[in-house]
């Protein structure tokens, strides 16, 4: 096993940067998820890792070891396909023999390796099956086994639960994970979901037209967003947008909200402070702001009931708010209604201007 | 749901039926029609022309068995098929893998337009414009000898070879075309999926992209074998003396003999081997694939 350092890569195709200085170093053992719009560069950057393409620049390393000059055979990772890739000429179990095999290990210990491996994704029955005879999950779980079974250094996923339905997809985010702890392996995961990214990962990195936004843990990146890309892209996020007060900001009609965390920006520039939905607290209490906290009037525009919590939409200076109450059984507000919002500075993240 | 199932395609035949009918009509008057002349004729002493007496006979049939030649010319048939065919596997199929897989774009319309165009011309003219590059003093012999040092004659002309060598460029496009048609429908995942498990380009190749594009290669194959043991154009042209095989035996009787009956029986013949040889071929190329 082994960590995988990536620095200063950059691919261009054409004229298209499809990778633009990207430098992240995915920790050894580690569960590292890519995240980012279509088109942003996260298969490109995994091809690059794995050696099916190759860096105009910088450079790539493996357990330390430079893979430059490394073809992908030598390279001992594992990959698992968005449309499984299973060889359709084999059986089950052939297709997870396959890279013990070509590596001329003895029929005896493939055979034992091949079956702990199809144990571990629990399709021990299903060795003398040919891939079509398959459910997707089970697929997705064949591919995973060939994969692992080498022993790989690295374990490369590229949307591997995207074809999948929401329920089956869940199943397979939990199996994926418990496999991934079981053997320790250092696993780079992309998908297009944030949700997924947040549960499964211990680090998530935002890709961005070919340029690494944001990396960090999840709890990280979803409560001190560095851009307003990352804080929308990852999870909702009111954003509101002025000029720079010292602990704060302060919006075009002179309304100051105070920030308790993020960037630390000189008076007088350009900011924006992002604050999650769920951090905000609606009423109809127009009494004076206990203590520093923001608060702001609006009117109710349009409420979403979804059974553990409601949305509501309020209408402030032309800007519409989004706002998540938990359903604790309180009064519901109806549309139209004149409402208060407040919230803490510390749940408020300045980020500078881009 | 399989009871309505089955009403629906039992009905479906039915409204199919006038599409059907011109093809069947058509297959009835060019295939048929005369292929059942031929089988008539096969039996018969002479042909009825003229007013000539004729009778029913087993005898063209005991020709092929009496006389040693004819099955001396089929083996050697056999064996030229089995020859051009594996050469145009050789040739064809890494054509086909370049053009499916390495090449993108308009240097693959260019490449596939090179490889079908002896297709589209005509056989004869394909023909002896081998002769011009083969026979002594022709193209190869001038242009070798202008490029080496040394003097070699090369005369290729009126030998095995070149009946080997008009033969595959008369057919190695029907392998191209059906190796390229399976190599295209292989996913490019799969190569990558085998590299990342640890495989050579050649151990990909040789474990999953050959056997998942056999059906190109049997199918080029049968489209290759069956026309070539056949063949009498390309031997009497290219082969001159060398050239007597099983096809132009049989040209021969239609031709310049004009003993139908022993033409037509020898074709038989021909076409009951070839067919238990692509039987007894079939389950073992489908087991390998
Ligand atoms: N071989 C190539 N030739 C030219 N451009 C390419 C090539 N591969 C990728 N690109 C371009 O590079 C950019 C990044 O592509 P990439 O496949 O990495 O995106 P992605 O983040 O994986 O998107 P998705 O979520 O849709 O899979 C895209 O704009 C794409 O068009
Ligand atoms: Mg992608």
């Amino acid at each position: 096993m082994a960590g995988v350092q990536v620095s200063d890569v950059s691919r261009i195709f054409g004229a298209h940067k499809a990778l633009d200085d990207v430098t992240i170093d995915f920790a050894d053992g580690g569960f590292y998820a890519l995240l980012g719009p279509s088109g942003s560069g996260k298969t490109t950057l995994l091809r690059q890792i794995a050696g099916f393409d190759f860096p105009d620049s910088g450079r790539i390393s493996i357990g330390g070891e430079s893979v430059e000059r490394v073809p992908v055979e030598k390279r001992r990772i594992g990959m698992v396909f968005q449309n499984y890739a299973l060889f359709p000429n084999m059986s089950v179990a052939d297709n997870v023999a396959f890279g013990l095999s070509v590596r001329g290990e003895a029929k005896a210990v493939i055979a034992t390796e091949v079956q702990r491996a199809l144990d571990l994704v629990q399709l021990a029955k299903l060795g003398v099956r040919r891939p079509h005879q398959l459910s997707g999950g089970q697929r997705q779980r064949v591919a995973l086994a060939r994969a692992i079974v080498t022993k790989p250094r690295v374990l490369l996923l590229d949307e591997p639960l995207g074809a999948l339905d929401k329920a089956l997809r869940v199943d397979m985010q939990i199996e994926l994970k418990r496999i991934q702890r079981e053997i320790g392996i250092t696993t780079i995961f992309v998908t297009h979901d944030q949700e997924e990214a947040l549960t499964m990962s211990d680090r998530i990195g935002i890709l961005r037209d070919g340029r690494l936004v944001q990396e960090g843990p999840p709890e990280e990146i979803y409560d001190r967003p560095k851009s307003e890309f990352a804080a929308t892209f990852l999870g909702d996020a009111n954003i509101f947008r002025g000029d720079t007060t010292g602990n704060g900001i302060r919006l075009p009609d002179g309304t100051a909200i105070a920030a308790g965390a993020g960037a630390t920006l000189a008076a007088g520039t350009k900011a924006s402070c992002a604050v999650r939905p769920e951090r905000i607290r609606i009423g109809t209490d127009t009494g004076a702001a206990d203590g520093d906290a923001n608060m702001l009037k609006g009117q109710v525009s349009k409420r979403i009931f979804a059974g553990n919590n409601s949305t509501y939409f309020v209408e402030r200076a032309g800007q519409t708010l989004k706002v998540i109450v938990q359903n604790t059984g309180a009064d519901r507000l109806a549309e139209g209604q004149d409402v208060v919002l407040r919230w803490s500075p510390e749940s408020t993240v300045l980020i500078a201007a881009t | 749901m399989a009871v309505r199932g089955a009403v629906a395609s039992r009905s479906g035949l039915r409204s199919a039926l006038p599409l059907l009918a011109p093809a069947y009509l058509w297959l009835t008057v060019a295939i048929f029609l005369p292929l059942s002349a031929m089988v008539f004729f096969s039996f018969m002493t002479d042909l009825p022309l003229s007013g000539k007496p004729w009778a029913f006979t087993l005898g063209n049939y005991a020709a092929f068995f009496s006389q040693g030649l004819y099955l001396t010319l089929l083996l050697a048939s056999l064996r030229l098929g089995l020859e051009v065919t594996l050469w145009c596997v050789v040739i064809g199929y890494p054509a086909a893998y370049v053009l499916a897989k390495v090449l993108r774009g308009r240097s693959r319309e260019a490449i596939f337009l090179l490889v079908i165009l002896p297709f589209w011309s005509n056989g004869l003219v394909r023909i002896f414009s081998w002769a011009m590059v083969l026979r002594e003093g022709g193209i190869l012999d001038t242009a070798l000898n202008a490029v080496l040092p040394f003097r070699i004659n090369i005369d290729l002309m009126y030998s095995y070879p070149a009946v080997i060598i008009g033969l595959v460029h008369s057919y190695v496009p029907y392998m191209v075309l059906t190796c390229y048609l399976t190599l295209q429908a292989i996913d490019d995942s799969l190569i990558e999926a085998g590299r990342s498990l640890g495989a050579s380009r050649l151990q990909v190749l040789k474990r999953v992209i050959i056997p998942l594009s056999m059906p190109g290669l049997v199918a080029g194959a049968a489209l290759i074998f069956v026309p070539v043991v056949g063949s009498f154009m390309e031997p009497r042209i290219l082969g001159g003396r060398t050239g007597t095989f099983y096809g132009t035996v049989i040209e021969d009787q239609f031709v310049a003999v004009f003993n139908w009956p022993l033409g037509a029986a020898l074709s038989f013949i021909l076409l009951a081997v070839v067919l238990v040889i692509l039987a007894v071929a079939s389950p073992v190329l489908r087991r390998a694939a």
